[in-house]
């Protein structure tokens, strides 16, 4: 019979002595450096947080697929991407600050509470400098709020609220994406010059922040250039069927239907406007017309032919013809075999824009990663002239105002660009109303 | 008034949904005294029937067409299915046109078979379990189910419309004497309630007026007194678990070209029908049928402006308010029998 020479004290004694002591170099680390997590000389750790599970895990899959390709790039693989067609060309395939990039994921499962902890997993067990990704206002703002206590950099993925720069604008967080008051601002001119100043608009509005914020900002608008606001309905976030809330639509006395609807809503909400025969009917003597402000292929591939002809705005797209996006896409589609998505696009050109302020500020202390991209200044990276705007850490860039194509030529081929709206028209104020209530307040590199 | 007819419609459109799934639900659970939570699974299973025969049906090989180019510059390869190699492209499109009618063929045996496997397979170790045990284990099954289907078809809603001449609205207000374009509605939608009212008609015909629905009916109401009798009740009931299933299936199936099919689809309407099957009253058929449409017209009701303008956020609760008021009033719910679940 042999005897265990364990016990339950040493076991605790020995664990904690263990733990301490692989703790012990980070601690020293972060002392030593100022800032949370500050890497070793070899590597460095990215926390990239996207949903793998849950109704936007297409989406997901697809912001991972982009991480991966800027962390190829950024380590000096494949074709380089957009490296050579950024303007800032300090990023040379050698990692960041000589140290290869690494990455971890978690899975925010498009839930608050589960980005939050996946978050901070990957700070606190991965030692992660920079979280990344998302697709979700409300995931944005918590995890964005978690970075700024944590001393981490937060580069969001796809969020379109206002709050994320407004509101709920952190200084440790920064927005490449484009913004409810920027779709209102690019679609009101297009939607004037398509449908005219007198018409009657009917919005559905997904019950949750961002749908109030894109509701605020295409009505505000609209009805600056003319249109009346006839009725505004707020619908369930879990609503699948949503015959009930169009069904009144066509007596109501509008003539336009707005459905400031995102994913899965906006897939359902949009096809059972177009089955009840909203696309080819007339009301005030007009055609009638639907608007979905804001706009993913991916989403609109659930809707199949629907889409066509229904005017929205998407922050990017693949058919764009600017070196930048030439090159994000054949990088993309030559890997995986189809285009990168708008939220592809955003998270990889996030990831450079987070590794080139590294490098310029020669450091990646957060208060000087911040520095480096408060006001700053950029092109090449597939929306023409761009500004990250030190006030409220928002990028002002031109925004594509798209159309659900006739006539695809492929399954990928589903809107067309209608317009770009060059930056000026769709930049405002950093104290707009819109945006009222937040402040940056100052950077935090934890520690 | 128009307002009223139309919002009436839908209630009956929701409630056809709802009737179907709390049909199949109580079936088995008035059988197998089994309560399933995977019931939605089934659901969402037969709108994937649907999508399957759909991608099927559109199998193609691929033909370089030099003239057009895809996103990356190349020539571009296009799809030809292969049924317009033997059949011609006009026949070979009105075949892929018809796709979801032609599922309602494929799903019905193919889910009898799920019903079978899942019955035999799982569900039949937990007849003598507590409910819980029951409920855990069937919901247990419908997560597996989905992550499956989001495994194999993604995450993304995938269109499958109906066929072409189903496309478009009827206008029964020019039927009513109203104005043209009054009160339309949506052939698929008036398609979806009619095949309801079949199914529930034939399922209610086979249990009322076939020896086996009559035995089935015997063992429901008396499983041991049926058992002494000589009578295998137990292999009945997995029948009627794959008929169940079956009528789940169809219900998806029909479904898919009103909302596009996702892999969550199912657990969207369980809950609902689970309140339809408890406001019907457990075990109850004819009340889950009355109870599903019920909701579903005062759902419709509630999702109104005008409602919700006087009771904001109506919408959101008024089937499970309407639940607790039935509950307090009615313990057994509408149509609820005597000793069931109240052991």
């Amino acid at each position: 019979m042999s005897k265990s020479n364990f016990s339950r004290r040493g076991v605790l004694k020995t664990g904690m002595v263990a733990s301490a002591g692989l703790a012990l170099p980070q601690y020293l680390s972060a002392q030593e450096s100022g800032y949370t997590n500050a890497p070793g000389d070899s590597e460095v750790i990215l926390g990239f947080n996207v949903p793998q599970t849950g109704p936007y895990a297409d989406e997901g899959a697809d912001e991972l697929r982009a991480y991966e390709l800027a962390v190829e790039h950024l380590n000096g693989g494949g074709d380089g991407g957009m490296l050579p067609t950024f303007s800032s060309q300090e990023l040379d395939g050698t990692g960041i600050l000589g140290r290869e990039v690494k990455y971890v994921t978690g899975d925010t499962q498009t839930k608050s509470d589960a980005a939050r902890a996946s978050a901070r997993s990957m700070i606190e067990k991965d030692g992660a400098i920079m979280i990344t990704g998302g697709s979700s206002s409300g995931v944005a703002v918590a995890v964005q709020a978690l970075c700024q206590e944590a001393g981490i950099i937060f580069m969001a993925g796809l969020t379109h609220s206002n709050d994320t720069t407004g509101k709920d604008r952190r200084a440790n967080g920064f927005r490449h994406f484009f913004n409810s008051y920027m779709s209102g601002a690019a679609l009101a001119p297009v939607l004037e010059a398509a449908y005219g100043n007198s018409r009657k608009a009917y919005h559905l509005t997904a019950d949750y922040n961002w749908g109030y914020t894109t509701e605020e900002a295409v009505r505000t608008s609209t009805e600056a250039m003319g249109w009346e606001t006839v009725n505004t309905v707020l619908t369930p976030l879990t609503q699948t069927d949503f015959s009930s809330y169009i069904a009144p639509v066509l007596n109501s006395g509008a003539d336009v239907l707005v459905l400031n609807h995102y994913g899965g809503n906006m897939v359902n909400s949009l096809t059972n406007a177009v089955q009840f025969g909203l696309r080819d009917a007339q009301a005030n003597g007009q055609n009638f017309e639907i608007v979905v402000p804001l706009y993913s292929r991916l989403m609109a591939k659930g809707a199949g032919a629907n889409v066509k002809g229904i005017f929205g705005s998407t922050n990017w797209h693949w058919s764009l013809q600017d070196a930048g996006s030439q090159a994000f896409v054949r990088s993309f589609g030559t890997k995986y075999g189809f285009p990168p998505s708008q939220a592809a696009h955003t998270c990889y050109v996030q990831t450079l824009l987070y590794a080139d302020a590294v490098t310029r500020a020669g450091s990646f202390n957060p208060c000087a990663v911040d520095e480096a991209l408060e006001d700053f200044e950029f092109d090449g990276l597939g929306n023409g002239p761009t500004l990250y705007r030190g006030e409220d850490h928002q990028c002002f860039k031109d925004v594509l105002v798209v159309k659900g194509k006739e006539n695809p030529d492929n399954e990928f081929d589903l809107l067309e660009i209608v317009e770009v709206t060059p930056a000026a028209q769709v930049t405002y104020p950093a104290d707009h109303p819109q945006f009222a209530g937040g402040a940056l307040g100052s950077c935090n590199p934890g520690a | 008034m128009d307002q009223f007819i139309l919002q009436i419609l839908n209630g009956l459109d929701k409630g056809s949904a709802y009737a179907l799934i709390a049909l199949g639900l109580t079936l088995i659970f008035g059988t197998l005294g089994v309560v399933n939570f995977a019931h939605g699974a089934l659901f969402m299973l037969g709108a994937f029937v649907a999508v399957t025969v759909s991608n099927l049906l559109t199998l193609s090989h691929k033909v370089i067409d030099e003239t057009r180019t895809d996103f990356l510059g190349n020539p571009l390869q296009v799809d030809v299915p292969y049924l317009y190699d033997l059949f011609g492209q006009a026949t070979g499109d009105t075949i892929i046109d018809w796709a979801v009618p032609i599922s309602i063929v494929v799903a019905i045996p193919i889910m009898v078979c799920i019903g079978f496997i899942m019955e035999r397979g799982l569900i039949k170790h937990f007849y003598k379990r507590p409910h819980a045990d029951q409920i855990l284990v069937t919901f247990g099954l419908a997560i597996v189910i989905q992550e499956i289907v989001k495994y194999f078809y993604g995450a993304n809603p995938i269109p499958t419309p109906a066929p072409e001449a189903f496309i478009g609205s009827f206008d029964f207000g020019v039927i009513l004497g109203f104005d043209p374009n009054q009160i339309i509605y949506p052939y698929w939608r008036l398609v979806y309630f009619f095949f309801s009212v079949i199914i529930i008609g034939a399922v209610f015909a086979f249990l009322q007026f076939t020896t086996f629905g009559m035995v089935v009916r015997a063992g429901m109401a008396d499983r041991e007194t049926v058992g002494i009798l000589g009578i295998d009740i137990d292999k009945r009931f997995t029948i009627m678990f794959g008929i169940a299933a079956a009528v789940a299936g169809l219900a998806g199936v029909m479904y898919a070209p009103i909302n596009s099919p996702n892999y969550h689809m199912g657990m969207d309407f369980l809950v609902l029908s689970f309140v339809v099957v408890v406001v019907g009253g457990m075990g109850s058929l004819p009340g889950a049928v009355a109870a599903g449409f019920l909701l579903g017209i005062l759902e419709s009701f509630a999702s109104m402006s005008q409602v919700i303008d006087i009771l904001p956020g109506i919408n959101q609760i008024i089937i499970y308010l309407v639940a607790i008021i039935i509950l307090l009033t009615r313990p057994r719910g509408l149509m609820g029998r005597k000793g069931v679940m109240e052991e």
